[in-house]
């Protein structure tokens, strides 16, 4: 007698865009009860009222709103760079170093030639700057890989601890004082090397910027010949040499651009956000990135909303952190839980599940 | 040098010409239940550090008689925009006053303080309010060496013991600290410790090593247990977490710690804690914006006025007398009649120093070096003989 599993799953075709929105907000709805749940039960606090704390920490004032903007832009700046690398299979766990020396780039010339220059020219400068130094960030480990087979997946990471140990090397020449570790406010008084306002505006420029990355990648891998290589290499090397593709050209100009945008997120934490440089300028949103990446497929667009709820998310933590004296750990749960339900209804959309109705018949 | 010293007093007193004019403007004050503090720290709970300010946050609100409410708190604020963005999101809040507790967080702090004229923004351990032009920045800071220099002494009668014991030889006297980064606060600090260990014990000298972190338990551990390797036979911390205790704790060193008591940490070698009480400090302020003044630019408050204290003695642990001669040293700390950095007591390459000069300003005379009394922030920095600092 053989046994056979009661719920039999099978690859979906493809599903309908609006099917696929419903999944995806029944998934979050349970994600949102569940969580619901687990504040109740650790916490015993409404869980309406902690809603209602985080999206007030996120939105509730003007300046809350620009906050998070500004922070969606800088996650989707560097998801956007991730992109391509990903969609090519290339594992860039890299993107922190990347996003560093970019950073370190701009800190260097805003301290040594900002004040010299027209500023056009130093913002400009400095933008070119930061897009090469992660440039080449990327492209060392590609080299060895497209040379030697080498991992990128522990390469990537491991130019990560290089890249801030340089950037520590360089905060002992611009500490103040002397011994603190810190760097502060660079130009301050003069403002010189930051970027101006826009539209009155202190982020308008990483708008733009971030904006203009948005299509112009969006455009880049969907409707472009590189676009397509990319995917080719990413589906299947073989499949692309046997169609004429120089794995190694497309594999090195995939991630000079990848390693650039991410040297540009550098350029727009230090010069647009931040105006600073330490070990923690990249803070992690190399890696939250990826996510942000992975759960858009790419689509530059859909990043825009990814990007958006994991800053939503994070600035709702640092309200109810403070707020109910909660430990920003609680809003992890509460994220961990949401990206959960998220991912799982990945499954979902892949794949059918039903019930094994042909069990009378294989008798 | 002269000019700078005439910019110097040039831009102080245009800064407490503007203090005036905001006082003159101020003097109404504000209602006791319509104050609202605003408190941004680097940690939160579980680190030493900011529990000791959070100790102090309470014991402010709970003298002034404050609601709950009228304290919003904000913990894990980095030392970059995020502490910009969080005092400008208190004052939105309607918060007069607003406290940052690290280094990192001053030039942020400044920037708010442009923005938002009509608040207050204080700012530990930092040292630019002063030249910053702001008449509503604020630096303050406790005379840390003082408690630094009472735990000094807790160490020095243990040494002494140890030497009485036959466990170990005068020349063996070495200490060890786990300092985070080299530069005047850290410097300052374990000068003080190590002066007041000398002041009992004349023979010990010291090794310094730094984790290049404020706070990091496993650097901190990682640390202590190089300092022992290398002969300390006792360790102390200028450094948040209990790392340093709990590496003691484990190889049987004696420990010193920073900030809150460590007994729990290391419950036979914890000797005692140098410790800041920052609830005066709180108070002060937060009192100064009640009564419509203005808050002192630079505060530096010590022993005397309990901003300084060294946490619970282990009997456990310490050496006998040694309760009887914290006593003795606290009573003439307060009095006055002991200078902490008493040039007698020290030399550098031999030499007893008469001159330290410093942005401008003189720092000795009368025969001791004058810290924390032009600057709320520790100055000295100055390395010492018998101290082998050790920057990698």
């Amino acid at each position: 007698m053989n046994k056979e599993p009661v719920l039999r799953m099978s690859k979906r075709e493809s599903m309908s865009p609006g099917k696929m929105l419903m999944v995806y907000a029944i998934a979050l709805l349970m994600a949102l009860v569940v969580c619901a749940g687990v504040i109740f039960l650790l916490v015993r606090m409404n869980p309406i009222d902690v809603y209602k704390a985080i999206f007030d920490g996120a939105l509730g004032s003007k300046r809350r709103i620009w906050i998070t903007i500004r922070d969606t832009l800088v996650l989707l700046c560097i998801a956007i760079g991730l992109a391509p690398a990903f969609k090519m299979r290339f594992w860039n766990i890299g993107a922190e170093g990347q996003i560093l020396i970019g950073g370190m780039v701009s800190a260097a010339m805003m301290i040594y030639i900002a004040d010299k220059l027209p500023q056009p020219l130093v913002l400009i400068l400095m933008f070119a700057g930061s897009a090469v130094g992660g440039m080449v960030w990327g492209l060392i480990p590609t080299w060895f890989k497209a040379k030697w087979k080498t991992n990128e997946t522990l390469f990537t990471l491991m130019l990560n601890y290089v890249a801030m140990q340089i950037v520590t090397y360089c905060i002992i020449y611009w500490e103040n004082p002397k011994g603190s570790n810190t760097v502060g406010i660079i130009n301050q008084q003069t403002r010189a090397g930051w970027l101006p306002k826009l539209f009155g505006n202190d982020y308008g420029w990483n708008l733009v910027i971030v904006l203009l990355l948005v299509v112009l990648m969006y455009i880049y891998l969907k409707y472009s010949k590189q676009g397509y290589e990319v995917a080719v290499v990413g589906e299947s090397e073989r499949t692309a040499r046997y169609a004429g593709i120089s794995v190694k050209r497309v594999l090195l100009r995939t991630m000079g651009i990848s390693g650039a945008i991410c040297g540009i997120a550098g350029f727009i934490i230090v010069s647009g956000c931040s105006h600073t440089i330490s070990t923690a300028t990249a803070g992690g949103r190399g890696f939250t990135a990826i996510i942000v990446a992975w759960m858009s497929k790419f689509n530059t667009f859909v990043m825009i909303a990814v990007a958006f709820g994991m800053t939503f998310m994070e600035k709702g933590a640092i309200q109810i952190a403070s707020q109910y004296g909660l430990n920003e750990n609680a809003s992890d749960v509460i994220l961990g839980i949401i990206l959960f339900f998220l991912i799982g209804a990945e499954f979902f959309i892949k794949y059918k599940v039903e019930w094994n109705h042909r069990k009378e018949e294989s008798r | 040098m002269k000019k700078l010293l005439a910019l110097l007093m040039a831009g102080t007193m245009t800064a407490s010409l503007a203090v005036c004019g905001v006082s003159a403007e101020e003097a109404a004050g504000v209602a006791l239940e319509d104050v609202k503090v605003g408190v941004i720290y680097i940690g939160d709970e579980n680190e030493g550090y900011t529990a000791a300010h959070m100790a102090g946050i309470d014991e402010m609100a709970a003298s002034l008689g404050l609601d709950e409410s009228q304290v919003i708190e904000k913990t894990l604020i980095g030392e970059d925009e995020g502490c910009m963005d969080a005092a400008c999101d208190l004052a939105d809040q309607g918060c007069q006053i607003i406290f940052a507790n690290s280094f990192g967080h001053e030039t942020y702090m400044m920037e708010a303080a442009a923005e938002y004229p009509d608040v207050q923004f204080c700012h530990a351990t930092g040292y630019q309010a002063a030249s910053s032009g702001l008449a509503n920045m604020h630096n303050y800071f406790t005379s840390v060496y003082e408690s630094r220099y009472v735990s000094g002494v807790v160490a020095g009668m243990k040494v002494n013991e140890m030497i009485a014991d036959g466990k170990i030889t005068e020349d063996q006297a070495l200490l060890g600290y786990v300092g985070a980064y080299p530069y005047a606060e850290v410097i300052s600090g374990y000068t003080s410790f190590y002066l007041g260990a000398k002041s009992v014990c004349p023979s010990v000298t010291m090794e310094v090593k730094y984790t290049n972190s404020w706070a990091s338990f496993d650097l901190e551990k990682e640390c202590a247990e190089a300092l022992i390797a290398d002969g300390c036979v006792l360790i102390s911390q200028h450094a948040d977490t209990t790392g340093a205790p709990t590496a003691c704790e484990a190889a049987g060193v004696p420990v010193v710690g920073y900030n809150v008591s460590m007994i729990e940490t290391a419950p036979t070698q914890a000797l005692t804690s140098a410790s800041i009480n920052w609830g005066p400090y709180y108070t002060y302020a937060v009192q100064c914006v009640l009564d419509g003044q203005a808050i002192d630019t630079d505060w530096c408050q010590g022993y005397n006025e309990g901003a300084d204290k060294i946490t619970e003695l282990n009997e456990a642990a310490i050496a006998e007398g040694t309760a009887e001669k914290v006593a003795e040293v606290e009573a003439a700390i307060k009095d006055g009649s002991l200078k902490v950095f008493d040039t007698s007591t020290w030399t550098v390459n031999g030499e007893t120093l008469d001159t330290y000069e410093k942005n401008g300003v003189e720092y000795i005379s009368d025969g001791y070096f004058h810290e924390s009394e032009y600057g709320s922030a520790p100055a000295f920095d100055i390395q010492i003989d018998g101290i082998n600092s050790i920057v990698e």
